[in-house]
């Protein structure tokens, strides 16, 4: 029988994502992928396989899920209620789903995209080098009941690993670089821009996010003059009520908005996991801290599998205590 | 808070765009030598395959490098940059090679291109005029952007420099052909636009599954030539009519 996960209940977004396509600006499509990165390589840590592997991203909430096989799975990104068979499972851990078992996963408690791992990684087909769906494009759908989401052959490695993940799901300050236009508006705009507090506002998805504020709008001098040009995941566009909006990774491709900065890679999964109405600010850096930044982003993903610790029972979910083997678990000593 | 200095006037400029992008502009206003320069320019950095740039990308007036910023600083970037734009006068630059030329059919106005009225009103010439123009009017993919394989085509005559619409239109279906600015743009998915949607094709630009996904290429030329409702319709059921009842040869 092939491997397959089956979605017997579903939220509206719980797509396939990865790492995205890239190379395809030039044909106008955005490289897309995971809105939290760091999400996916936590889940990959966890499941001791490769960041490449495909995912299901989760947008508010997950959904009922079934194996065809014995299964390895982790959850990561922002928390959301999750039960196997009923009995609460612990979040940032990666656990085993067995044939017949029920893994349910509802609503975000902070947040907004969780991510269900598998291990071997979701096997549905390559289009254009990538499993991401990417709505804005036509490439795949979101899941739906009755769908058997594939799954590729696993290792068979460790479960029981728990991640102390990074809290980033209840908004915070980004850093944001200069970008092409940000000269475009007044120091004094800059100024306020850094001093104004944001909340996410309602209208948000995989494409971008607007920021709700009290005062008045952000202008920039020629704001409708200006050819569509790349835009890229960060970017903070103004747009034409002096809202500004947050592009995310299935942003289009180019765009003729004027952008005040952009938010540097290491802070875009906070700012993507932030719900409606969570507090967002934004600070201006250079980019020697920037790059400083990027780089110790990169060393915490690269460390993140030194990081795993064994999941401690939680004896206020062991209702199948008996069913442990407390001895046979027990070390040697010289192991 | 950093560098606010005024905006730089003095063309080629470059500017940065995220953490990992540099953005080479040739000019602010769309002309057709800076089309050309943006183009030409990015066919050169794809041949120099300079170690660390990742991707590159030609839009309206200017060339985005992706790059990594760990293992080729913006410094170094931009000095090689500078160096490439010092080589050649690239406003002089040809059109790209292996051009084609396209002739899509396209339904104008009634319901396949509700806007047509509202969109002739502002050049001042009769919807069926204008139908005519665009029939005739022989444009060039300027740049693939927004959306997948979506091209953007012109310069059209001066009489279609129209401003885009105040509000956007919710939802334009794919193959849509839309107007603005002396540009028109052929829908590649559904979508909302700002500007006004006058014609309909049967053309998809995005075909995620072939072995060319993306029809268009910037240099292409392509035609609109006017077709009834009924011989679109025929168009839209006969299998072997193709993409859209498109046709395609190869310019010299």
């Amino acid at each position: 029988m092939t491997r397959a996960l089956k979605v017997i209940s579903c939220g509206p977004s719980v797509t396939v994502q990865d790492r995205g396509r890239p190379g395809h600006l030039a044909h106008g499509l955005s490289r897309g992928g995971a809105a939290d990165r760091l999400a996916l390589a936590e889940g990959a840590a966890l499941l001791g396989q490769s960041g490449d592997l495909a995912a299901l991203e989760m947008a508010g909430f997950g959904g009922e899920f079934a194996p065809t096989a014995p299964m390895r799975i982790a959850l990561t990104g922002a928390p959301m209620d999750a039960t196997i068979d009923g009995r609460s499972v612990v979040w940032n851990a990666s656990h085993m789903l067995a044939p017949g078992q029920r893994l349910r996963i509802g609503a975000a408690r902070r947040g907004v995209y969780g991510y269900l791992h598998v291990g071997g990684g979701i096997d549905t087909p390559l289009r254009l080098g990538a499993r991401a769906v990417h709505l804005a494009s036509g490439l795949g759908r979101a899941m739906a009941p009755g769908d058997a989401v594939p799954v590729g052959p696993d290792a068979q490695g460790q479960t029981g690993q728990v991640l102390a993940a990074q809290d980033r799901f209840s908004g915070g300050a980004a850093r944001i670089l200069t970008s092409a236009q940000t000269a475009l508006f007044t120091p004094e705009t800059l100024a306020r821009f850094e001093a104004t507090a944001f909340s996410r506002d309602q209208r948000a998805n995989r494409q971008g996010m607007r920021l709700a504020f009290d005062g008045a709008p952000f202008a920039a001098q020629g704001q409708l003059n200006i050819l569509s040009e790349i835009i890229v995941p960060g970017d903070i566009q103004m747009t034409g009520d002096g809202a500004p909006f947050v592009l995310l990774p299935e942003c289009q491709a180019t765009g003729g908005y004027p952008r005040i900065g952009s938010v540097i890679p290491a802070d875009l999964p906070m700012v993507a996991q932030a719900r409606p109405g969570a507090p967002l600010r934004f600070r201006f850096v250079d980019l020697p801290e920037a790059l400083a930044a990027h780089r110790a982003a990169i060393a915490e993903k690269a460390g993140l599998r030194t990081k795993l610790r064994p999941l401690i029972r939680d004896p206020r979910y062991m209702n199948d205590l008996l069913s442990y083997q407390l001895i046979g678990g027990a070390i040697t000593g010289w192991e | 808070m950093s560098d606010t200095a005024a905006p730089p006037t003095v063309f080629p400029r470059l500017a940065p765009i995220g953490m990992t992008g540099m953005l080479v502009t040739f000019s602010g206003i769309l002309t057709e030598s800076a089309n050309r320069a943006a183009l030409a320019f990015r066919a050169a950095l794809v041949r120099e395959s300079w170690p660390g740039v990742e991707e590159t990308s030609a839009t309206l007036t200017s060339v985005f490098v992706r790059f990594d910023p760990l293992h080729l600083s913006h410094a170094a970037l931009g000095a090689r940059l500078r160096d490439l734009l010092a080589s050649a006068d690239w406003l002089a630059a040809p059109l790209p090679g292996g051009r084609r030329r396209w002739r899509i059919p396209t339904v104008y106005g009634g319901e396949a291109g509700p806007q047509l009225a509202e969109a002739a009103g502002h050049t001042g010439m009769t919807p069926q005029d204008a139908a005519a123009d665009l029939s005739a009017a022989r444009v060039q993919v300027l740049t693939i952007g927004h959306g997948p394989g979506q091209p953007y085509l012109g310069v059209l005559p001066p009489a279609w420099n129209l401003p885009r619409q105040s509000a956007l239109t919710a939802r334009v279906p794919e193959g849509a052909l839309v107007v603005a600015i002396r540009q028109l743009v052929l829908f590649s998915a559904p979508g909302p636009t700002g500007w006004r949607h006058v014609g309909q094709t049967a053309f998809r630009c995005f075909s995620p599954d072939a072995d060319d996904p993306f029809a268009l290429r910037p240099g292409d030329e392509a035609t609109f030539h006017a077709v009834t409702p009924e011989t679109m319709a025929a168009i839209r059921r006969d299998p072997a009519a193709g993409n859209g009842g498109a046709t395609c040869e190869a310019l010299p």
